[in-house]
């Protein structure tokens, strides 16, 4: 099958970039340099065009209770126009995808999915509607979704041209004081449209849906607003390498259908103590596995992994202890994800490994094609940006 | 655009080297657009002899790694200090500053003239 192309797509063309399949999509891999445009973001700001995400609407009277009881997370519990990111997990525990839910509207909710993951999430969402009074919906076909991401997103927003908050439908939030992980709803040349102030760069930054018709007048609209404040369009490699120094886990690499989100140091988004309105405890789908999982010890533990050398440890690649020289020694995880830092300088990476090896500053090594190479065992995120 | 001049020769594998003696190698513009931003580079040993079409090293892009080839049989006779100090300059100036290894050559593999390598490539 073809993949899919962006109502941005043009647009990527034209600007020169690499276009790659990702998730069913042929998306930007990059358009100039992975480092400039991982720099701008940490600097500036970078524009991605992330309308490959799912985006499954989720109303009726029982939405609420719905997604408590098939997703991981208290979703009943997010305000009107919060954010949340949560995870769906199959009956023994496994996450089949992790999501960011928006709730946006009374009985109302976005659920936002990866783009390999979509279908499925459809489909494990509608096997679990039995006995709810709700509606599910794929929003994604004639949407876009574009994301300003980097210490100037907020400054573009309000620089560009056309778009505009509107109090009328707002529910009075001014753009000023939109808080991390919430939305809400501004127009663009007229056009209501979502905005959350979310992301996955670890920057502040804003993620907006928009019609598949206006797309591309939005998407000239922020470049324009924020080229002269160092805005570059932004690729997947971009992304990628901003999401691991952020220490952001990404599906098909940190997660997957053999992972629980304990292993993956998420366990956290798993709420055991949900509680329906008649105060009993929720039995939502994967709640028996989580909650014998949490109580015993793991096999194998996420951990940071700053590189001593210069030479990067990539996904797959074993984690072994040191051994003489620059031979490998005995294997004790694998590697998920890893890079340069392209902020730090050195490499870093991610790594399941057993238990008695994951302590902070424990002393390991990757197998890098057969020599290896000195890391240790660093806490995450490799990256936080720098607070106001 | 991809930019391949007349005077070098070219392989396969998107290396180049030119006719001095030693022969000055380096990847090509192809390469080095292909690969994204260099960031590591591994390159044989001061001394070293290398066979045509041996792999005699590794170029690490920030998404991928892929292995450096020797267009060339002979000696190594210098390797660039700077392009591994920083490798960068390899996406910048892949044909001058960018530069990788020299080889006291004995022996030739299979090379191409600008215009086979650009039809090779589809440019």
């Amino acid at each position: 099958m073809a993949d899919k192309t962006t109502p941005l797509h043009d647009e990527h063309v034209a600007l020169g970039a690499s276009m790659t399949p990702f998730g069913g999509w042929l998306m930007p891999l990059r358009y100039t340099s992975d480092l400039a445009e991982h720099r701008a973001v940490r600097e500036a700001a970078g524009l991605f065009d992330l309308s490959h995400m799912g985006n499954i609407n989720v109303s009726g009277p029982d939405a609420a209770a719905f997604l408590d009881h098939a997703l991981v997370g208290y979703i009943s519990k997010v305000r009107e126009m919060g954010a949340r990111y949560s995870m769906i997990c199959a009956e023994d525990g496994s996450v089949l995808d992790d999501l960011i839910v928006y709730h946006i509207a009374p009985g109302e909710y976005s659920v936002i999915a990866n783009a390999a993951n979509a279908e499925l999430v459809l489909a494990k969402l509608q096997e679990r509607t039995t006995g709810f009074d709700v509606t599910l919906k794929d929003v994604q076909a004639g949407q876009a979704l574009i994301a300003v991401q980097g210490p100037r997103a907020a400054e573009i927003m309000l620089a560009t041209a056309g778009l505009a908050e509107d109090a009328e439908i707002s529910g009075g939030t001014a753009f000023a004081d939109l808080k991390y992980y919430a939305c809400l709803r501004m127009r663009f040349d007229g056009e209501p449209l979502l905005v959350g102030r979310t992301g996955y760069t670890g920057e502040d930054g804003f993620e907006i849906w928009v019609s598949a018709e206006r797309a591309v007048a939005l998407w000239r609209a922020l470049l324009a607003a924020g080229e002269p404040l160092g805005l570059v369009p932004a690729g997947l490699s971009a992304r990628d390498s901003l999401r691991l120094e952020a220490g952001m886990p990404l599906y098909g690499h940190e997660l997957d259908t053999t992972t629980t989100p304990f292993e993956a140091g998420m366990g956290r988004v798993v709420r055991l103590d949900k509680v329906s309105d008649d105060g009993t405890p929720v039995p939502f789908v994967g709640r028996d596995a989580l909650a014998a999982r949490k109580q015993s010890a793991p096999a194998r533990v996420l951990v940071g992994l700053r590189g001593e050398g210069k030479r990067p440890a990539r996904a797959g690649y074993d984690v072994v202890r040191r051994g003489e020289g620059t031979a490998p020694g005995t294997v004790v995880g694998r590697v998920t994800s890893g890079a340069p830092s392209p902020t730090l300088g050195h490499p870093i990476a991610m790594a399941y490994v057993t238990p008695e090896v994951s302590a902070e500053g424990t002393e390991l090594a990757v197998d890098v094609r057969g020599r290896a190479e000195p890391f240790v065992v660093v806490p995450m995120p490799f990256y936080r940006r720098p607070q106001n | 655009m991809a930019d391949f001049p007349e005077n070098l020769k070219y392989t396969t594998e998107h290396e180049w080297l030119d006719g001095s003696t030693p022969a000055v190698i380096g990847v090509t513009d192809v390469a080095a657009e292909a690969l994204g931003d260099v960031v590591y580079l591994e390159l044989p040993e001061v001394g070293a002899t290398v066979e045509a079409g041996a792999v005699v090293g590794e170029i690490e892009s920030t998404k991928s790694v892929s292995e450096l080839y020797s267009p060339v049989s002979g000696t190594i006779t210098e390797v660039n200090t700077e392009a591994v100090d920083n490798p960068e300059i390899v996406n910048q100036d892949p044909y001058g500053k960018g530069w990788l290894f020299k080889v006291e050559v004995t022996g030739a593999g299979e090379l191409l003239t600008a215009a086979e390598y650009a039809a090779h490539t589809g440019n």
